[in-house]
């Protein structure tokens, strides 16, 4: 299977959505709305969620999963108050100590003229920015398509998962080739240059853990991953038990900070 | 004759595109009047055309001349390259021709100097140099930067012009978003002041990281700021942006920045906001 084919799958309409993960994953969950300033954009969908006795924070990138709520979802591309209203849960993480889950899965911020008006860029710095100073353990994962600052915003996990059949880049391959090329019709060229699957990622280091997507019934397979992304979780939420909140944060400071390699010259 | 001349220097689309003040030859065209105007002129005028009063963008050796105290910069000693993480053929020769002809190594250059006697860590992006888009090396220079103003206690002050991130180093310089605000929040935990300028122009990644995290953001008056590219939205809305739209006066105007400053005051408005800053 090359890049581009993994891209046709994690754009395929009929994939699975964050929310469908979320309520597959964890025993309860319940939807809390909007960004206390100016409105409840819905292509981030925040709320509370249990499995057993640990409570966690959702902040799901949401595409719909029919025409009617993919237009009430902007298609996953979240305005300015989706960040915002994510910020806003993030605080509230902090202050209850739990720890956060985000997924992943948009073909980037909405660019649009309102979004603009309202700051995009600051809301997707000051959501990155509010995830690096939680002390709480943060886990990101990419389930579609993680395409751009737009999905960035909330990607900066302790631990950052991704399906296997998941996209992760700097753009889409449109755009990239658009830019670099001056040619979007190369976009197919584009992905197997990007480095945009979960293998390549995983060898940047850009990425912790691919979790696989066995082939055969549908259904079964969305229970497996389900099942080995409640277990990822367990574990990491486990693994970050024994560190303080201060080891917490600078782990993932540690993270970021060493992603990409570079030459030194003389 | 020196109209000839004139004429077969006229900037092509591209040059346009990437207008700064080391124009080839002695002349170079105002692309906010269309003059011709004489190098000279405008390199004695900060840059700024002498006709109409539109704004060049600067080059960072200009940049920092007309910032810090003369003979105080310190480059920090931090030299590096990338090593091209999508293996791009093209991409080191690219890099070579460009440190060849712009004389710098990479779009930012990062020290200490003094601002009307106030010690500060600098960095300065320059808009000739892949547009001075964000890969590794920018990421890195700016993390490091922030570090070394943790460690010697300093105000930072990043003069930010950008396209975003870039595309050659593909995630990895998405990653660099994260890096730089990760640094950031180190910073506002030490408690330092951060200072950004924001140019001609800056977007993408630049503008959704570091340079709208500043607790002062100034800008350039005209300078396009944003998000996404103007050709993105005018694609996704299907209509003609407005003129006016996405320059620093629409973003003061929208509540995300804190004062356009023009060229000439830039100086003294930063030694004073870093005095008044001061405990």
């Amino acid at each position: 299977m090359d890049a581009w084919d993994r891209v046709e799958i994690a754009r395929n309409p009929k994939r699975k959505t964050s929310l469908d993960y979320v309520e597959n994953i964890f025993d309860e969950f319940i939807e809390l709305h909007g960004d206390r300033q100016f409105k409840d954009d819905k292509a981030i969908v925040c709320g509370l969620a249990r499995i057993g006795n640990q409570n966690f924070t959702i902040i799901a990138e949401q595409k719909g999963r029919t025409t009617k709520e993919n237009i009430e979802r902007n298609f996953g591309m979240p305005n300015p108050e989706s960040y915002r209203k994510g910020i806003r849960f993030m605080k509230q993480a902090e202050k209850f100590r739990r720890p956060v889950i985000t997924f992943i899965d948009t073909k980037g911020a909405y660019p649009g003229i309102g979004a603009e008006e309202r700051g995009q860029g600051e809301a997707i710095a000051s959501s990155m920015l509010q995830m690096a100073s939680l002390t709480v353990p943060t886990i990101s994962i990419v389930v579609g398509e993680g395409s751009s600052g737009g999905a960035l915003a909330l990607g900066l996990g302790n631990k950052v998962i991704m399906l296997e059949n998941a996209i992760y880049s700097i753009l889409s391959p449109e755009g990239y080739a658009s830019i670099l090329w001056k040619d979007s019709s190369r976009a197919k060229e584009a992905a197997e240059v990007m480095k945009l699957t979960a293998k390549d990622l995983k060898e940047l280091k850009v990425i912790d853990k691919i979790i696989k997507e066995p082939e055969g019934d549908e259904q079964e397979s969305f229970n497996t991953i389900s099942e080995n992304l409640k277990k990822e979780i367990l574990k990491t939420i486990k693994e970050y038990s024994k560190k303080s909140p201060e080891e917490i944060k600078e782990d993932r400071y540690q993270k970021f900070r060493n992603i990409g390699e570079y030459k030194i010259i003389q | 004759m020196i109209v000839d001349k004139i004429k077969k220097r006229e900037p092509t689309a591209k040059r346009i595109q990437n207008k700064v003040d080391i124009p080839v030859g002695k002349w170079v065209k105002c692309d906010k009047c269309k003059e011709i105007i004489y190098k000279g002129s405008l390199r004695e005028n900060l840059s700024i055309c002498p006709n109409c009063g539109g704004y060049f963008r600067m080059h960072i050796n200009k940049r920092l001349e007309s910032i810090i105290d003369e003979g105080t910069y310190k480059k920090f000693d931090f030299n590096i390259d990338t090593t091209n993480p999508l293996n791009l053929e093209d991409y080191p020769k690219k890099l070579k021709t460009l440190r060849e002809k712009t004389g710098i190594q990479e779009a930012v250059s990062s020290g200490t100097g003094k601002i009307n006697g106030e010690e500060v860590v600098i960095c300065v992006m320059d808009s000739g140099f892949l547009m001075g888009s964000m890969g590794i090396v920018v990421g890195e220079k700016i993390t490091y930067s922030i570090e070394k103003a943790i460690e010697l206690k300093l105000p930072i002050i990043i003069f930010c012009v950008s396209g975003g991130a870039r595309m050659q180093e593909g995630i990895i310089s998405l990653m660099q978003m994260a890096k730089t605000t990760s640094a950031i929040e180190k910073l506002n935990e030490a408690g330092l002041l951060y200072i950004s300028v924001l140019t001609d122009p800056t977007y993408g990644g630049v503008t959704a990281s570091f340079a709208s995290l500043a607790d002062i953001i100034l800008a350039e008056p005209g300078a396009m700021i944003g998000f996404a590219g103007q050709r993105v939205i005018e694609q996704t809305i299907g209509e003609e942006l407005l003129e006016g739209f996405q320059t620093a006066e629409f973003l003061l105007d929208h509540g995300f920045i804190d004062k356009i400053v023009e060229r000439k005051d830039l100086k003294n408005t930063l030694s004073k906001l870093i005095q008044l800053n001061k405990n």
